[in-house]
């Protein structure tokens, strides 16, 4: 089975630590794990601010460097949704077909491909899991609070394997975050309100640490945390998977 | 003025926000305490949603057979091409009769339609009877929510208001008293009033009736004291069969108010003894958007307003924000058809998190038509220049291993090196309130290609 | 004219047929509909009486309804004070207290019961008076509103409307406020 590890724009430039944590534990849980070179965007900045055809050689590009793998494997919600649902105004040839398919979030590879069913990880803190909304609704990797199913959660099953941690209710378990992309630049003052209730919603319910699939809702709560000096620490979940004794 | 500008001034008073963003987060609440009830529910919406599917695309036969039933139960049917038309044949309808006071319940389209300042010009005493409309009617705003029209407004300022305009004690705020001194109002308005107008939430193609659902009773009470009976529909709001009510119903409180059905669900299907009944058919831009293929979806929505009660957008900026009569997720997808470059920037009053596709009782694929009428602005031209260019120059570098790698150090340097003054400054609108992420040393890949190895592709 | 532009418009621009599902049924094996009912009835602000708890007809006005002096019913067990040969139209109803009129059937899933102007007098009564009495056959009872709406037909006669408790707004700060224009209180008398 060849992997392919597809880290996303913003991962690779300002947090190359959760990159290194998803390749770790990978590599941990037994895989070989290739990370093509030139790697550069899924296209969301472009094709969610209305310029899709802006997007299509950044597709054509994405899909230049990961046809010939198995699995493409990325710890991001949004950039998976992306690459599945979005990738549809370019040619439609085997290739971006397979990609199209084969494109998976960090917790789907590990869930329903890996199928694991436990780690070697630990973590003894209070973790609030934020469940970005693509992620969460685009890829259903959980029931939605909206929906009347039963619940599931990949990202809670998935923390539930790490010894010590403890997950913490949250008033709002899938509100968003408001990071939205360029939402954030468009309509600044909405985001920073949205961000800033999230992150009274986790500390109000005694989290320590904020995690979730998406580095993009991260970097927009930690941004936040910081400027208002609060005492959290910010994780994408790929690095608490990783964390051990 | 556009969204963006509109909420920043509405969430400037933070605990005005943080206060209508928690009473609209309770009526989603509520919505969801009931759904839960009903483990059937989704298998609902799905129905609800096929029935809509399938109405829409056999819409001129229904209507024809919602015209001859109606016919026959000696109704008069009358067809508008548009608002004005609309206002015109409502006019000429009260003209015929005299009428100098009309009562009106809930209708949407009739303010979409901008009826009451017609008729007003007329000469026609206008009074919206229900207590929520009447509070806007007589503060002479439009409504911020479909459903809940008021819910913008405190107790006080509807205590200040009703002193104001109904003579009440003041600085008495009480809602129970607000809401008796409305009733006695409203009351000698209906028994004053010489013809009763109200919207349609559903039209039943098999029987040429139509159904009014209200929880306070001022439809009935209007409609059933006045011998002259109007009802405005929307061409959408027409539904196949009798049996067709019973997923609507189930649906329609639930989603909009958390209750199990509206208080009246009233069935109008001939005139009263001695009486007139008229329903006026209404287009305003629905067959054309019905030629949509990505949108005329958006045809298939009931006005239940669960999309604004989950919207965190929709929470913290109000419904005026929005500038359009429907606010909210429905009203930036219907809005952009009426007029794409007035309502440009609706497409992006959201971050697609994808709530309001979640609670939509008839599966509106709300979050997707978002994205997609954003592409439509960016091709129409509608897009600021700046951003049209920074997309243009981003597709360019982000297609390219190279100029990416170049721009990405780039603006780590930048990030670490500049002094803050120069980083956090008002042309900086993530800084505002934010903190930029701090620049790493080392993107990844310049990690893995020290420590991994590996050859370029 | 419009008729004809609009409907040329609509046939240009409709979608490719798509299927019409059949009415949902859903059996409910084992529900108490008419406990679900009196629930129901009371969780949207309603009252529920029993006819065999009643020693008489009388008792139901001198123990539920002492104030209430205009009581109009359409309900021949139940008579009231209103000469319905002296109501020539609606308007003269105004002052009428309670109103008494028959349901032909009862929801179970939300306490709604079926009224018809059949059963009214005039179509405004159950609406103008300021409390509504429900005389309801207590084996009247369907689980959901797909059952209900197979047991009426809507059109047999020229107005009926699922009444569920009495009138209610929440406009006002979401506060909820029972009485709003129509009936002030509901109550079913089932027997």
């Amino acid at each position: 089975m060849r992997i392919g590890l597809f880290v996303p724009c913003y991962i690779d430039q300002f947090y190359p630590q959760v990159g290194i944590a998803t390749l770790q534990l990978l590599e941990k849980l037994g895989c070989t794990v290739e990370y093509p070179l030139g790697q550069t965007c899924c296209g969301q900045p472009m094709a969610n601010s209305g310029c899709e055809q802006d997007a299509r050689d950044t597709y054509l590009h994405f899909v230049s460097l990961f046809d010939s793998f198995d699995y493409i494997v990325a710890p991001s919600g949004s950039c998976t949704y992306h690459v599945r649902h979005h990738f549809d105004i370019i040619e439609q040839t085997d290739a971006v077909q397979h990609v199209r398919h084969r494109t998976l979030d960090l917790s789907e590879f590990l869930l329903d491909v890996l199928k694991i069913e436990s780690l070697d990880a630990f973590f003894p803190y209070a973790v609030g899991l934020h469940q970005s909304c693509h992620g969460l609704r685009g890829l259903r990797l959980g029931k939605s609070s909206e929906r009347v199913e039963p619940p599931f959660s990949k990202m809670k099953t998935l923390l539930g394997m790490v010894e010590g941690l403890q997950l913490v209710e949250l008033s709002r378990p899938d509100e968003c975050c408001g990071f939205g992309g360029t939402f954030a630049i468009n309509e600044p003052d909405i985001s920073a309100k949205m961000g800033k209730d999230r992150v009274a919603d986790h500390l109000r319910h005694g989290a320590a640490v904020i995690t979730a699939g998406d580095m993009s809702c991260l970097m927009h709560l930690e941004g936040i945390v910081r400027r208002q000096e609060q005492p959290l620490r910010v994780l994408h979940f790929a690095e608490i998977l990783n964390a051990s004794k | 003025m556009q969204h963006a500008q509109k909420a920043a001034h509405f969430i400037a008073d933070e605990a005005r926000t943080d206060w209508h963003d928690e009473a609209l987060w309770f009526v989603r609440h509520k919505r969801d305490l009931a759904a839960n009830s009903i483990p059937e529910w989704e298998s609902l919406r799905e129905c609800a949603s096929q029935i809509k599917d399938h109405t829409l695309s056999n819409l001129a036969n229904y209507l024809e057979q919602f015209e001859a039933n109606a016919r026959a139960n000696g109704v008069h049917v009358h067809w508008a091409a548009d608002g004005a038309e609309h206002n015109q044949i409502v006019w000429d309808i009260l003209r015929r009769h005299q009428v100098k006071r009309l009562v009106k319940s809930k209708s949407m389209l009739t303010e979409e339609c901008g009826l009451n300042d017609f008729l007003e010009q007329q000469g026609v005493e206008v009074t919206d009877t229900d207590l929520g409309e009447r509070i806007i009617q007589l503060r002479d705003e439009p409504p911020s929510h479909i459903v809940l029209p008021a819910i913008h407004l405190k107790k006080e300022e509807v205590g200040a208001l009703f002193h104001e305009k109904l003579h009440t004690e003041k600085g008495v705020s009480d809602p129970k008293y607000l809401t008796e001194a409305a009733r006695g109002h409203l009351r000698a308005r209906f028994i004053a009033a010489e013809a009763a107008l109200t919207g349609v939430n559903f039209g039943i193609a098999e029987t040429g009736g139509v159904v009014v659902c209200t929880n306070e009773g001022n439809a009935d009470m209007g409609i059933h004291l006045a011998s002259l009976q109007i009802h405005s529909m929307g061409l959408e709001k027409l539904i196949p069969r009798q049996a067709d009510l019973g997923v609507f119903t189930r649906l329609l409180a639930r989603s909009g108010t958390g209750q199990p059905v509206t208080v009246y669900t009233s069935h109008h299907h001939r005139p009263k003894p001695g009486g007139e009944m008229h329903i006026i058919l209404v287009d305003n831009g629905r067959s054309a958007h019905l030629g949509r293929k990505d949108f005329r979806n958006g045809l298939k929505c009931i006005r239940c307003g669960a999309c604004m009660n989950t919207c965190p957008i929709y929470r913290r900026s109000g419904g005026h924000s929005y500038g359009v009569l429907i606010p909210g997720p429905i009203g930036s997808i219907l809005s952009p058809g009426f007029d794409l470059a007035k309502n440009s920037d609706l497409p992006f009053a959201s971050t697609l998190c994808g709530s309001c596709s979640d609670v939509c009782p008839v599966k509106i694929d709300i979050h997707q038509q978002l994205y997609k009428w954003r592409q439509i602005v960016a091709q129409e031209g509608e897009l600021p220049p700046v951003k049209k260019w920074g997309m243009a120059a981003a597709g360019n570098i982000l297609a390219s291993s190279r100029r990416y790698t170049f721009f990405g150090k780039a603006a780590r340097i930048a990030l670490d090196k500049l002094p803050r003054f120069l980083v956090y400054n008002s042309l900086n609108t993530w800084g505002k309130r934010r903190e930029l992420p701090q620049a790493p040393r080392e993107s990844f890949s310049e990690w893995y290609q020290k420590n991994k190895g590996g050859k370029r592709v | 004219m419009s008729k004809e532009s609009i409907l040329a418009a609509i046939r240009r621009n409709q979608p490719e047929a798509r299927p019409l599902p059949d009415p949902p049924v859903f059996n409910r094996p084992g529900v108490d509909v008419l406990a679900h009912f009196c629930q129901m009835v009371h969780t949207v602000g309603g009252n529920v009486l029993y006819a065999r708890d009643l020693e008489s007809a009388d008792t139901l006005f001198t123990h539920y309804y002492p104030l209430e002096k205009s009581i109009a019913s359409t309900c021949p067990d139940y008579p009231g004070t209103v000469d319905w040969a002296a109501i020539a139209h609606p308007l003269d109803l105004e002052t009428v207290d309670l109103a008494i009129v028959s349901a032909r059937l009862g929801v179970a899933e939300n306490g709604a019961v079926w009224v018809t102007e059949a059963d009214c007098g005039h179509r405004v009564l159950p609406f103008i008076a300021q409390h509504l009495l429900i005389v309801l056959d207590m084996h009247q009872i369907v689980p959901d509103m797909h059952t209900a709406y197979q047991s009426i037909r809507i059109d047999e006669t020229g107005f009926g409307a699922f009444i569920a408790g009495p009138s209610k707004t929440a406009d006002i700060e979401q506060a909820l406020v029972i009485g709003a224009q129509g009936a002030r209180s509901l109550t079913v008398l089932l027997r």
